[in-house]
């Protein structure tokens, strides 16, 4: 569908068995896209906050809240793309550096993208870097030059600017 | 005192005041069934054949009463036999408690014997569920299963309970208040929508009051009658919602959907106001979304959001449980001084146009009974007044036509999942509800077949239930369809080796009949109603090749029906 909008749905739900499955045995029962999903316990340990990135039409994403918030586990839910909000994401991404020159180039672009190298062997760098998605895509690109062995994404996290919380 | 888990259990269903279970004993299950054994006289539990029928058994108390209904299984195959009743009652929103048996906790995973993992099995169709982890959780944990069961929109609950805590001890305490707080439905609707709900009845011409299931289950039939008869609205119910406006009453145009009356259906398609209240816009309702309602601003009350722009999109929604909306429409109608709604006598002599094209008429010859002519001498000779269960097929649909529903909670049927089997088990059901009343199930030689075994449950606790079997050899329902849109292939729609279902009932010690006469249908019913405390099994043999009409052919609109 054309009217298609990526929205990020952050979720605070009980800390129990079974929780987690049900968030996202709904999304596949009625067929709802998972871009990306994300979970942890909060500072209340009885809690865990969960990201959700999904594409879809404005009329699913009502039906995507009012499904989750029908769930006995979930307590409370917002829509990030209701308010003024940050995305941030966390790349792991392991580089081969044998070839002559890569590590200077590896180096650079670390920099440039604010990243931080991690781990180093003689064959390896592995490099840890945060931001938005679109970051993450462009630092990758930026790499295609290097030997890219290995990618690990956290899927995006959010939380709203401001005064505005989710929280019991 | 310290009590076992089996023992606390049987503990917390007499706080709940459970008065019947249904259930199957099995390994996992022991030591329950022995607790169950000492307070025999508290908690009464029918042993059926099958846990499929223990579910649909439940079901038909829960439709009948408007309380929960509670089964019990064993791990494994007993629990996933039950998982059809679960998703039976998932759609029909019926409010019920299953508890499972399951491996103690240190064989959970090892893949033990009988071991199945039931709570993920069923998350999909259960409104919540538990597994019990420790046996100081097992009071609470059921509490909080009745209390989501039956509030909010109803559902089934799954507890699923491992072997080693119905015999670990603790103290026991039933909570007497439990609050959840995830979980808060909303009972009360918006004031503003109900004001804004009220000026649009005022205002529109061709009003149409659209209920469904959900005044059943909310108890609010009262108080649709009273709002319906003071502004003087046509009415039309849902399959589910059959007997919460009277059928006789002339307000009552009939069933919608795909199988609905011509008034309604068309009613529905020229409408410009559509109260829809406790009714989901099922595609069977609705027929092809895009054709659906295209004049009418729509009203939806509903206790479940989801339910709310899900399907159709909605101009005033009102969440709440429907019979407080209801009195609080009425309410507010009423606050109004000299109210009164626009003229609509041109929109219900349209309405009496489209009712003369008599579209449930059918003719009933000397040769072949027609179902249609059974269900309406069923009507007349238990006065209107039985308990119909039904399974599901074309004998479900004439049913739905032909048994004139005055009352809530009296047409019991499988209408979301459609699960054939449905119809014996949930008459058991409602007969150890109510003992007294006339149990009516009225089912096809397909659907009969799919829990049969129930007769022996039947004759064990003597329920004399009314099968009325409307025989005509065929799957009929998959068979209309491959006539009208697979050139009357039949393919695996013929049953060829039908048992003698006279013979059959006697074996399992009832009254068998066969009616094949037209002019014997009335006097046969007579004949089984008249004996009282035993289960008659009527097994009309009907007109073959015959056909639910009217129809609206799948993705066609309200408008576009299939008279003869």
């Amino acid at each position: 569908m054309s009217d298609e909008t990526r929205h990020v749905i952050s979720i605070l739900m009980e800390n129990e068995a079974g929780a987690l499955s049900r968030v996202s045995g709904l999304f596949s029962a009625r067929g709802y896209n998972i871009e990306s999903l994300t979970v942890a316990p909060t500072e209340d340990a009885t809690l865990s906050r969960l990201t959700l990135v999904t594409l879809c039409s404005e009329e699913i994403v009502e039906q995507i809240m009012k499904q989750l918030h029908k769930l006995v586990d979930v307590v409370k839910l917002m829509d990030l793309n209701d308010y003024p909000h940050i995305e941030r994401e966390m790349m792991l991404v392991k580089v081969d550096v044998q070839k002559h020159g890569s590590c200077d180039q590896v180096k650079r672009l670390t920099d440039i993208f604010r990243a931080r190298i991690i781990d180093v062997s003689d064959k390896t760098y592995t490099i840890e870097v945060t931001g938005n998605r679109s970051k993450l895509d462009a630092f990758l690109q930026a790499l295609s030059e290097a030997r890219i062995m290995e990618v690990v994404r956290s899927g995006s996290m959010g939380i709203a600017r401001g005064s505005s919380a989710l929280t019991v | 005192m310290e009590l076992t888990g089996a023992e606390i259990f049987v503990e917390c269903l007499k706080a709940e005041g459970v008065e019947t279970i249904f259930g199957y004993p099995g390994g996992a299950v022991l030591h329950i069934y022995d607790a169950l054994y000492k307070e025999a006289e508290h908690v009464n539990h029918i042993l059926v054949r099958h846990e499929q029928a223990a579910v649909h058994a439940a079901e038909g108390y829960a439709k009948a009463t408007n309380r929960p209904g509670v089964v019990l299984v064993t791990s494994g195959p007993g629990a996933t036999n039950a998982v059809t009743g679960i998703a039976d009652a998932y759609m029909d929103s019926v409010p019920l408690v299953v508890f499972t048996g399951q491996v103690p906790r240190h064989l959970i995973g090892n893949d033990a014997f009988q071991e199945v993992d039931i709570v993920g099995i069923t998350r999909p169709c259960v409104k919540h569920n538990f597994l019990v982890t420790d046996v100081k959780d097992l009071a609470a944990t059921v509490k909080k299963a009745f209390y989501i069961a039956s509030t909010g929109r109803p559902g089934p609950v799954l507890v699923d309970i491992p072997k080693d805590i119905t015999a670990a001890r603790c103290e026991f305490e039933y909570p007497k208040e439990i609050s959840i707080r995830s979980y808060n439905p909303t009972v009360k609707g918006n004031k503003r929508q109900i004001r804004r709900a009220i000026d649009l009845m005022l205002e529109c011409q061709r009003p149409i009051l659209y209920t469904g299931g959900g005044v059943v289950l909310s108890g609010g039939a009262a108080e649709l009658t009273q709002l319906a008869r003071a502004l003087k609205f046509p009415v039309t119910n849902t399959l589910m919602g059959l007997g919460a406006y009277p059928a006789t009453d002339p307000l009552f145009v009939g069933m919608l959907g795909m199988h609905g009356t011509y008034e309604a259906n068309h009613a529905m398609h020229q409408s410009d106001l559509v109260i829809a209240i406790g009714a989901r816009f099922d595609d069977r309702v609705t027929g092809n979304i895009e054709k659906f309602c295209p004049h009418a601003k729509i009203i939806h009350v509903d206790i479940d959001p989801a339910s709310i722009s899900k399907n159709v999109k909605v101009d005033i929604p009102i969440v709440g449980d429907v019979k407080h909306v209801l009195r609080d429409l009425l309410d507010e109608l009423h606050s109004r001084k000299d109210w009164q709604t626009a003229d609509i006598s041109a929109w219900w002599a349209q309405i009496n146009e489209w009712r003369k094209a008599d579209c449930l008429k059918y003719e009933q010859d000397n040769e072949s009974i027609r179902s249609q002519f059974v269900v309406e001498k069923l009507w007349e000779v238990t006065g209107g007044d039985a308990y119909v269960t039904s399974d599901v097929g074309q004998h479900q649909m004439w049913a739905a036509q032909f048994y004139k529903f005055d009352k809530p909670n009296r047409w019991i049927n499988s209408g979301g999942l459609g699960t054939m089997g449905f119809g014996l088990p949930a008459a058991m059901g409602v007969q150890i509800a109510y003992p007294d009343a006339t149990v009516a199930c009225i089912t096809g030689d397909g659907s009969i077949q799919m829990n049969i075994q129930e007769l022996s449950t039947c004759m064990q606790y003597q329920l004399p239930i009314k099968v009325i079997t409307l025989n005509n050899g065929y799957l009929g329902m998959v068979r209309q369809w491959q006539e009208f849109f697979y050139q009357k292939r039949y393919s695996m729609s013929y049953m060829d080796a039908l048992p003698d279902f006279v013979k059959l009932a006697e074996a399992y010690g009832h009254v068998g009949m066969r009616i094949e006469r037209p002019g014997d249908v009335e006097g046969a019913l007579k004949e089984a109603m008249a004996m009282k405390n035993r289960l008659v099994f009527m097994d009309f043999i009907t007109k073959r090749e015959s056909n639910v009409y009217p129809m609206v052919p799948a993705n066609a609109g309200h408008n576009e029906m299939i008279l003869v």
